[in-house]
């Protein structure tokens, strides 16, 4: 395992201008990983991957690349390429020039260079837009020169700044299937940014949820949705339901009005909690049949699902359902028990790796085997 | 909007009383009699084959000394403008000031201080003043910021993620400056060698006050035939030699410029109105 670590961000810090923007991160990178850094905008997560890329320096901490320590070395000594946000084509070139960039810079045989295009093309789908101006291509177009580019070099690594970011809902879903199967058959690392959570979900080996500057939780898209590990993630990825609650004893937790079983263990007795349910995870019931009952005061179609609010004893529920409930009826809900998610009350450096461990050790080393 | 070009009629009518009108005036002085008002090329012939004044040298020295201001203009402004453009100036505005700062002053006034600045020093009066080297000092000092801005303006726009890109593909900064930033900052350099050469070629006054009585440049000539009604015809016809010249000067700037397809779309002169407006 030790020696399957690509990158290595060791106790990284970053200031600007006085501002914290990184606080102490720690991070490492697996070879052949597709590993999304995901958060909300300022979280920090484009300056960790600028970072790797070397267009920043740390304040505090060490990046290791196969082991080295290449915290001060430039970006152009780095066995890393980064596709950018806005691509960043040299509007002065064309297509061809633009993809042979880096092979120029090292003196790759003229011969070697045209062919190493042309398999780019190839692969980006796009043959025989080799004399092209970049500017009178579609942004799809253009991701994929941008691309191209890059792994034209054949880097270890591959940084991804929201690289579908500009891209239109359907071409967005076409590129995320196309980077997911360019990664597995080329077998680079792939470093991606995004803060798009079903983006993330839909590619990442790894998530690594970040906010504030620091990272959240770490894990395989199945762990991070389905077990969050503090309330910022299950309120980042898809929709949650957060409500106060107290943890009695274990396995019973009293929220939204009433006493509910649950899986969760190893809290202090009445230890004031956070709860969060996912909206598909409540099943509406006849009003004497739920664990708790209320009114549905709205009801929106989404398309795969109705989603509704129904109000109970002062707590508006979010219930995603195939079944359409009219506004003003009288509801039941129920929940089962495993889809209770308890969550120490919020201050983020409780969801540390040593207290997750301490309270959730079963979960800790499947993580650990994950990563 | 429909119907913008109404906004275009105060300067339409401007131009034609003070740019087509003036024109057409110098190029009737230059081709009728002034007394007669008959068809004449007295005035060409005698540019041509004077013999007391080479008007043909004077020529060929006002191009070479406006193509040195231009080229010494490059090679401090551009430095100055990448300099200016950094995105780590603390001040970038107040240093930007600084540079601009000598255009606010009037352009005689600039000169005689110049002057004075020049012969008040024993050492640089010796190597300045009454020579072409002062001349040339004397355009620089005036014309350079009219280098520096178009340059500045375009290298302070460039998206920072072009130098990044070619960093991140293995170009050294120098490479990186060689290939992606200069490169892209042509646009802005022909707008400044174009606004400096322009006004250097025809320039007055900076060689009389400077160079003295020793280096005569066509600026000066003309200005001195328009001094007197009787000899506006020679000024007339020296004004459209020297239009040729500056016309010809900006066909090659534009045919350099174009010769990169990437910049053909946009065109030199599509970058020379941006940059001035």
């Amino acid at each position: 395992m030790e020696e399957n670590k690509l990158i290595e961000l060791k106790g990284i810090t970053k200031v600007f201008d006085e501002t914290p923007v990184l606080d102490n991160i720690d991070l490492y990178i697996r070879q052949k990983e597709f590993i999304t850094l995901l958060g909300p905008s300022g979280c920090g997560k484009t300056t960790t991957l600028r970072i790797i890329a070397g267009f920043e320096y740390p304040t505090a901490g060490t990046v290791l690349f196969d082991g080295a320590d290449v915290s001060s070395v430039p970006p152009y000594k780095r066995e890393v390429n980064t596709v950018f946000q806005k691509y960043a084509l040299f509007p002065h070139m064309n297509v061809e020039d633009n993809i042979a960039f880096g092979l120029t810079l090292k003196h790759v045989p003229q011969d070697e260079i045209r062919q190493r295009v042309g398999q780019m093309l190839e692969l980006i789908d796009l043959p025989g837009y080799n004399k092209r101006k970049v500017d009178s291509l579609s942004g799809g177009q253009q991701q994929r020169i941008a691309i191209a580019r890059a792994l034209i070099n054949r880097p270890k690594v591959l940084l991804l700044d929201e690289p579908l970011g500009a891209l239109d809902l359907k071409m967005r879903k076409e590129m995320q299937l196309e980077l997911k199967s360019m990664q597995q058959q080329l077998g680079i690392t792939f470093v991606y940014v995004t803060h798009d959570q079903e983006e993330a979900l839909t590619m990442s080996d790894t998530i690594v949820v970040m906010a504030q500057g620091r990272i959240q939780q770490i894990g395989t898209p199945e762990m991070i949705y389905n077990e969050p590990k503090n309330g910022f993630v299950a309120d980042f990825i898809g929709e949650s339901n957060i409500i106060d609650g107290v943890m009695h004893a274990d396995c019973d937790v009293y929220f939204g009005g009433a006493r509910f079983e649950c899986v969760d263990k190893g809290f202090a007795p009445d230890e004031p909690v956070d709860v969060v349910v996912r909206p598909e995870d409540i099943y509406l019931v006849e009003p004497d049949k739920g664990q708790i009952s209320g009114r549905v005061i709205s009801t929106t179609f989404k398309g795969v699902h109705y989603e509704m609010i129904v109000e109970c004893d002062g707590y508006e529920w979010m219930i995603q359902d195939t079944t359409m409930r009219e506004v003003g009826a009288e509801v039941g809900l129920f929940v089962r028990p495993f889809d209770i998610h308890i969550m120490k009350k919020s201050d983020v450096k409780l969801y540390s790796d040593e207290i997750y461990e301490e309270e959730f050790p079963d979960e800790a080393e499947e993580q650990d085997e994950e990563q | 909007m429909k119907n913008s070009k109404y906004f275009a009629y105060p300067y339409v009518l401007w131009m034609v009383f003070f740019i087509v009108a003036p024109l057409l005036l110098v190029v009737y002085y230059a081709f009728f009699n002034y007394g007669t008002g008959e068809f004449t090329l007295a005035n060409f012939t005698q540019v041509f084959t004077d013999k007391d004044i080479n008007y043909v040298l004077i020529f060929l020295r006002s191009v070479v000394l406006a193509v040195a201001c231009t080229a010494i203009c490059l090679l401090i402004g551009y430095p100055a403008a990448y300099f200016l453009a950094d995105k780590k100036l603390k001040m970038p505005a107040v240093i930007v000031l600084l540079f601009i700062m000598p255009m606010w002053m009037n352009f005689l006034l600039r000169t005689y201080a110049t002057m004075n600045i020049l012969s008040g020093i024993p050492f640089l009066e010796r190597l300045f003043m009454n020579n072409v080297w002062g001349v040339l000092l004397g355009m620089v000092y005036n014309y350079l910021p009219f280098m520096i801005l178009p340059v500045y303006s375009v290298l302070s726009k460039m998206d920072p993620s072009y130098i990044e890109a070619a960093s991140d593909l293995g170009a050294s900064p120098r490479c990186t400056f060689t290939r992606v930033v200069f490169p892209l900052s042509l646009p802005g350099v022909v707008t400044g060698i174009t606004m400096v050469f322009m006004p250097a070629v025809s320039t007055f006054a900076i060689a009389t006050l400077i160079g003295g009585s020793k280096v005569t440049i066509i600026g000066d000539i003309i200005q001195r035939y328009f001094g007197k009604t009787s000899t506006w015809g020679i000024g007339s016809a020296l004004s459209v030699v020297l239009l040729l010249f500056i016309i010809i000067g900006m066909l090659i700037t534009n045919a350099v410029n174009m010769r990169d397809p990437a910049r053909r779309k946009r065109g030199a002169s599509g970058a020379v109105k941006k940059q001035t407006v």
